[in-house]
């Protein structure tokens, strides 16, 4: 009743492979966007910026990323926390290099060095499979982590060994920096994401996306098809690999302002953007948000029930908190595979019904 | 310049010991893998669990009393009693014994048939769970584990190198016993594997399922037995590594070390664990030793990674892992 597909005719080629083809769908995406662009900057604060919408927006992006790799195209990658240093260091770099260019160019050129980077560390994924291929991916972790931290020429020779965003501007608003608004970093951030988002579900519906599913479900099958698994494999890696960059790019400039790479870029960072994918759902775009969304709000709901409402010390609320996701993870595969996006595609089955079920 | 080489011979020496400790971390991979396909990435926070089980029953601490008294508001801590080593060590494999069966019970029963890299996944979050727990149960701080052996330079060594180089080599005691004490285990896991009624029927189980099945070997008592194994694998791997540099969070990583090992040596092969281990352990420290210092230092944390990789594409399968035939 409330979701239906029916009675939508399409009478045109454009109106068949629009991005939602469905009618309920379409309205929603417009409403999301609209409350996104036009409700949100003038509601949040500070506190719901930083605590929030940054770190959602961002993980968002990186969650789709690593969803691309993992999720349609099965190359499980173990290596996300150092492909998002490459992009944050990347940034950095252009920005003080050419600090007369607008940082929404940095940020693309970022996500383009990622990419390289990722299909220099993909190339192995042509040889090896499954767990080896995990495993090898934690070689890019750790090298790139070392990297970052040992060669001065990375955080242009500073004492402190920390990366620090310059003030830049967009439109004549600050967007990263001390200065910045946080209605500005949030639009700065949701521009990306959307552009993001909206790009990988096109590609995801494609001849690109197609080819990433049947290397995924199986390689050899996959080539004797015609797909030519050397470029599948790859711009999967490439793909991954910009949208990874950006968000790295992100979390260094716009979100976080300093970065120690060993403690923002770490191989926590790694999991718990696999943990988002896997919540969220495999091969499915709202599933890296509703992964990402999960994950970025179950520690500060329990931070402020435990330690703000039940007055428990800091520590045991962390350590709760690494049990209540280790929990979550094993019960979403034991009871859900494929994760939050399986469960809206059930609540759309039963409210296509709903309220009159025969 | 026979000095830098005199060197080199300590390095190299070091760097076995440091890997038959990787290879001993390993060695719990593989059985597990061996066994049941999964890859049980919680093995070193399992080997963490356990150093921390150990300790917290050596000194009588109690259990959960952080969370105790924050519910409460109490202030309980230590019951008063100590423990002696040995005891606590066999009641702590009591525990890691439970925690196989705990672990089998509640989910590696329902994720019977599912894709590996879901297994795969589910360990992972074995090990965020089992850190947490580890941590509410026993306090997150560092703590001192001392089960009795020797530590410190190892004189006899010392002086029998200074002897005969004129220079006297620096090994620890801990590491020598660690040495010895994993080649008893691995001899003992390989005999057990091969002469016992319950190492066949876990080679059987390795095997084929089915046909494991077929002749009446109960998966579930076989499931429990290789994790209880991998559990015991992972008390030494903590006694071992704890008593090195202290019971700590750092100590879960030493899956993280573990895992090139598996490469190099082949996911399926218990020789190639140690061997893969060896490699590992002398690579890293005489590349730190030869080429770290100019290029930064602290190399060990990414070599026995590029090490494998590089040496994966060439070989996909590893040293001793059996050959990948794929079929559509």
């Amino acid at each position: 009743m409330f979701y239906r597909e029916a009675g939508d005719f399409k009478t045109s080629y454009q109106e068949d492979s629009q991005t939602f083809p469905i009618k309920f769908d379409r309205y929603r995406y417009y409403a999301v966007l609209i409350a996104a662009f036009a409700v949100v900057p003038f509601l949040i604060n500070d506190y719901w910026v930083n605590a929030v919408f940054l770190p959602f927006l961002i993980y968002s992006i990186a969650a789709i990323g690593l969803n691309i790799l993992v999720g349609y195209c099965g190359q499980v990658s173990l290596g996300t926390g150092g492909f998002m240093a490459v992009g944050a260091y990347a940034c950095y770099k252009l920005m003080t290099g050419f600090p007369e260019v607008s940082i929404l160019i940095h940020v693309i050129l970022a996500g383009g060095i990622t990419a390289a980077v990722c299909v220099l560390f993909g190339l192995p994924s042509l040889r090896i499979k499954g767990f080896y291929l995990a495993v090898a991916t934690l070689a890019a972790q750790f090298f790139l982590v070392w990297l970052f931290n040992r060669v001065s020429w990375f955080y242009n020779y500073s004492a402190s060994g920390q990366i620090t965003a310059p003030e830049t501007q967009v439109l004549g608003h600050a967007v990263t920096g001390p200065e910045t608004a946080p209605w500005a970093a949030y639009l700065f951030c949701l521009v990306f994401t959307v552009a993001c988002a909206l790009l990988a579900r096109n590609l995801t519906r494609g001849m690109a996306g197609r080819k990433w599913m049947a290397i995924r479900d199986m390689d050899i099958a996959a080539e004797i098809i015609g797909v030519n698994p050397l470029k599948a494999k790859l711009s999967a890696f490439a793909i991954s690999g910009f949208f990874v960059g950006i968000s790295g790019a992100l979390f260094f400039a716009v979100y976080l302002g300093a970065v120690e790479v060993g403690e923002a870029f770490g191989i926590n960072k790694s999991f718990l953007v696999l943990f988002m994918v896997i919540i969220g759902g495999l091969g499915s775009i709202f599933g890296s948000f509703a992964g990402a969304a999960f994950l970025v709000l179950l520690p500060v709901l329990l931070k402020n029930v435990l330690v703000g409402g039940l007055g428990w010390p800091t520590d045991l609320a962390a350590h709760l908190e690494f049990i209540i996701v280790g929990g979550l993870i094993i019960v979403f595969l034991i009871a859900e595979p494929h994760g939050l996006a399986q469960l809206w595609r059930v609540a759309k089955e039963k409210l296509r019904l709903w309220p009159f079920p025969h | 310049m026979p000095e830098q080489f005199i060197w080199g011979m300590e390095v190299f020496a070091n760097g076995l010991m440091a890997g038959v400790l990787y290879a001993l971390v390993a060695l719990g991979f593989v059985l597990i893998y061996k066994a049941s396909g999964i890859f049980n990435f919680s093995q070193g926070v399992m080997a963490l669990f356990a150093a921390l089980t150990l300790v917290g029953i050596m000194e009588g601490q109690v259990p959960f009393s952080h969370l105790i008294n924050a519910v409460f508001g109490t202030e309980i801590h230590h019951f008063g009693w100590h423990v002696p080593a040995l005891a606590a060590i066999l009641l702590t494999m009591v525990v890691m014994v439970l925690l196989a069966w705990l672990v089998n019970y509640f989910i590696f029963r329902h994720l019977v048939n599912q894709e590996p890299i879901i297994l795969f996944m589910a360990t992972i979050g074995l090990a965020y769970f089992l850190e947490g727990f580890g941590d509410i149960m026993w306090g997150a701080d560092i703590k001192k584990l001392d089960v009795g052996l020797p530590q410190g330079i190892n004189g006899t060594i010392d002086e029998v190198t200074y002897n005969l180089f004129g220079y006297g080599f620096f090994i620890d005691n801990l590491d020598l016993w660690a040495t010895f004490i994993a080649i008893l285990l691995v001899v003992g896991l390989v005999l057990f594997a091969q002469y016992s009624k319950h190492g066949r029927a876990m080679r059987a189980v390795a095997d084929d399922h089915q046909a494991a099945l077929s002749v009446g070997i109960s998966l579930n008592f076989i499931w429990v037995m290789v994790w209880s194994l991998a559990g015991f694998v992972a008390l030494v791997a903590g006694i071992m590594w704890g008593t090195k540099s202290g019971v700590q969070f750092s100590l879960s990583l030493i899956a993280l070390k573990a895992l090139p090992v598996l490469m190099l040596g082949g996911f399926t092969s218990i020789p190639g664990a140690i061997v893969g281990g060896l490699l590992i352990g002398v690579g890293e420290k005489l590349f730190e030793f030869a080429i770290g210092g100019m290029i930064g230092g602290a190399t060990e944390n990414w070599f026995a990674y590029v090490l494998a990789l590089i040496f994966l594409v060439f070989r996909p399968q590893g040293l001793f892992g059996e050959k990948i035939i794929e079929r559509v």
